[in-house]
């Protein structure tokens, strides 16, 4: 698993990559009570705005953190957005990309490394 | 501690207990305050509704109000400065009072209670210096007396009454708006919840002490600013400097409830409150806009600020507050309306991230009340 400095995760999943947002983001957002997925079969660039989380307190958006196509979305965030908070780095993944090339996910932190970040 | 101004913060006298019970600190109104606990908004404001929350609501403006004179000339002097019955209001009983300005504004929304000799004002406390300063002013003759060594707790859900009664069993008896003392201990029943409830006044050295028993007592839980937003919301309950502020009247805010007939046309005491001369009108003729509950469709939530718009793409008006009701488990609004269009079921459009989104208006409170009347 990777990580980026704006708290999301990275898992691969074959020539796919899986995104969400980390526990601590979670948990600093407070409870997720709605999730705007991205249409999938777009393809988006780094940085752009591509989720957008309504929790309890405010909104926040999750921006694409690498060029690519969204293949997939996790469509149970709509009728279950407090999965964020349940199980961020499972159930509650946020959508699915596909690369060029895997190696570009190598310049993100890994666990030790995050876990500094937010120490 | 300093907030990101570099002003300093004001402690809590209970800072220490809300540390102790994990509770994270942010800068509120000037003070350092608990915005939630480990539960979290949702759960807390949950709790709150289905067992007993307390809230250190300590930050207020707590005042007494002391006549020189008799106490009638104190309530007169009152009504000078609120479209408020104040005259009529009985010995034990508290009631909503807006102080408002020359232009029919409103400066801040405020409670206040009879006690026989005196009254007792618990006024917002971002408003608590201008509040007391415009008491001064305007009510030569009265004693203005900031209360500054007292906290004040909230205890509000269906569980309060058990709760509190097991400290204080005297307010068992007690009905909505009413209060007591009880030696040192002053206690309303009302709240910010719509919940029924109670709030306590007492003196700052033996309010943990208090505060921990109440803990103690079955099903209550400690709650921060997030809930107790989330729960006024869902009670459609006005927050000043968001849904009444120096540009809204009375009238548009929709508290019209709060003018008593004796202050009213053909009333006892008709007018003689700042902005008497805009209220009137607009309870002749109408305001121009109004004050409404809104229900945006779908789960996305409307905050303060979003704008709205007719079917037609006309503007006509805007969010005041807005979030997710955690109880009817769906997004929730407030705002202003032009009032052609502020009618019951009308649909409208605000427009979030760019995309215009269906809202219905609709009736409030959002949540049914539970006040023991």
């Amino acid at each position: 698993m990777k990580y980026t400095k704006e708290h999301e995760w990275l898992r691969v999943e074959g020539d796919l990559v899986v995104v969400g947002i980390t526990e601590h983001a979670a948990t600093q957002l407070g409870d997720v009570v709605f999730v705007e997925l991205p249409e999938t079969d777009t393809m988006v660039a780094e940085g752009d705005e591509v989720c957008v989380i309504e929790s309890v307190k405010a909104a926040s958006d999750i921006l694409a953190p690498v060029d690519g196509e969204i293949v997939a979305v996790n469509q149970k965030l709509a009728d279950a957005p407090a999965l964020v908070n349940e199980d961020p780095t499972g159930a509650g993944w946020f959508f699915k990309m596909k690369l060029d090339d895997l190696s570009v996910l190598d310049q993100f932190m890994d666990e030790d490394e995050y876990q500094d970040l937010i120490g | 501690m300093a907030d990101l101004d570099g002003a300093e913060l004001l402690l809590l006298g209970l800072d220490a207990l809300h540390e102790g019970l994990g509770g994270k600190m942010v800068p509120f109104a000037g003070y350092r305050m608990p915005v939630q606990y480990p539960d979290g908004v949702m759960k807390e404001h949950l709790h709150t509704r289905s067992a007993a929350g307390l809230f250190d609501v300590s930050h207020m403006g707590q005042v007494i109000l002391r006549p020189t004179g008799s106490m009638d000339e104190l309530k007169l002097a009152f009504e000078a400065l609120m479209p408020v019955d104040v005259l009529g209001l009985a010995e034990g009983r508290q009631r909503y009072g807006l102080f408002t300005n020359d232009a029919g504004g409103i400066l801040d929304d405020l409670m206040f209670t009879n006690r026989g000799h005196h009254l007792y004002v618990v006024v917002n406390a971002a408003c608590k210096a201008a509040d007391i300063a415009h008491m001064i002013a305007g009510m030569p003759g009265v004693s203005v007396e900031p209360v500054t060594d007292r906290a004040l707790l909230a205890l509000q859900g269906p569980g309060a009454e058990a709760a509190l009664a097991g400290l204080l069993p005297g307010v068992a008896a007690m009905r909505f708006m009413d209060h007591r003392v009880f030696g040192d201990i002053w206690v309303s029943r009302s709240g910010y919840t719509g919940e029924d409830g109670f709030e306590i006044s007492i003196p700052e050295a033996g309010a943990e002490a208090f505060a921990r028993k109440l803990l103690a007592q079955p099903g209550v839980a400690p709650i921060g600013l997030g809930a107790r937003d989330s729960l006024r919301l869902e009670a459609g309950l006005c927050l000043y400097g968001h849904d009444i502020d120096t540009t809204t009247s009375p009238v548009e805010a929709n508290l019209t409830w709060a003018i008593q007939k004796a202050r009213k046309a053909g009333g006892a005491r008709e007018g003689g409150f700042p902005g008497a001369a805009r209220i009137l009108k607009e309870l002749a003729e109408g305001p121009e806009r109004l004050r409404v509950g809104l229900r945006p469709e779908g789960r996305a939530p409307m905050r303060e600020g979003v704008e709205l718009f007719a079917e037609d793409g006309t503007p006509v008006g805007r969010v005041t507050s807005g979030g997710f009701g955690p109880s009817v488990n769906a997004p929730i609004a407030m705002g202003y309306v032009a009032r052609a269009h502020a009618m019951l079921g009308a649909t409208l459009l605000g427009e979030v991230r760019g995309k215009r989104m269906p809202v219905t208006v609709t009736e409030m409170p959002f949540q049914p009340t539970t006040y023991k009347r």
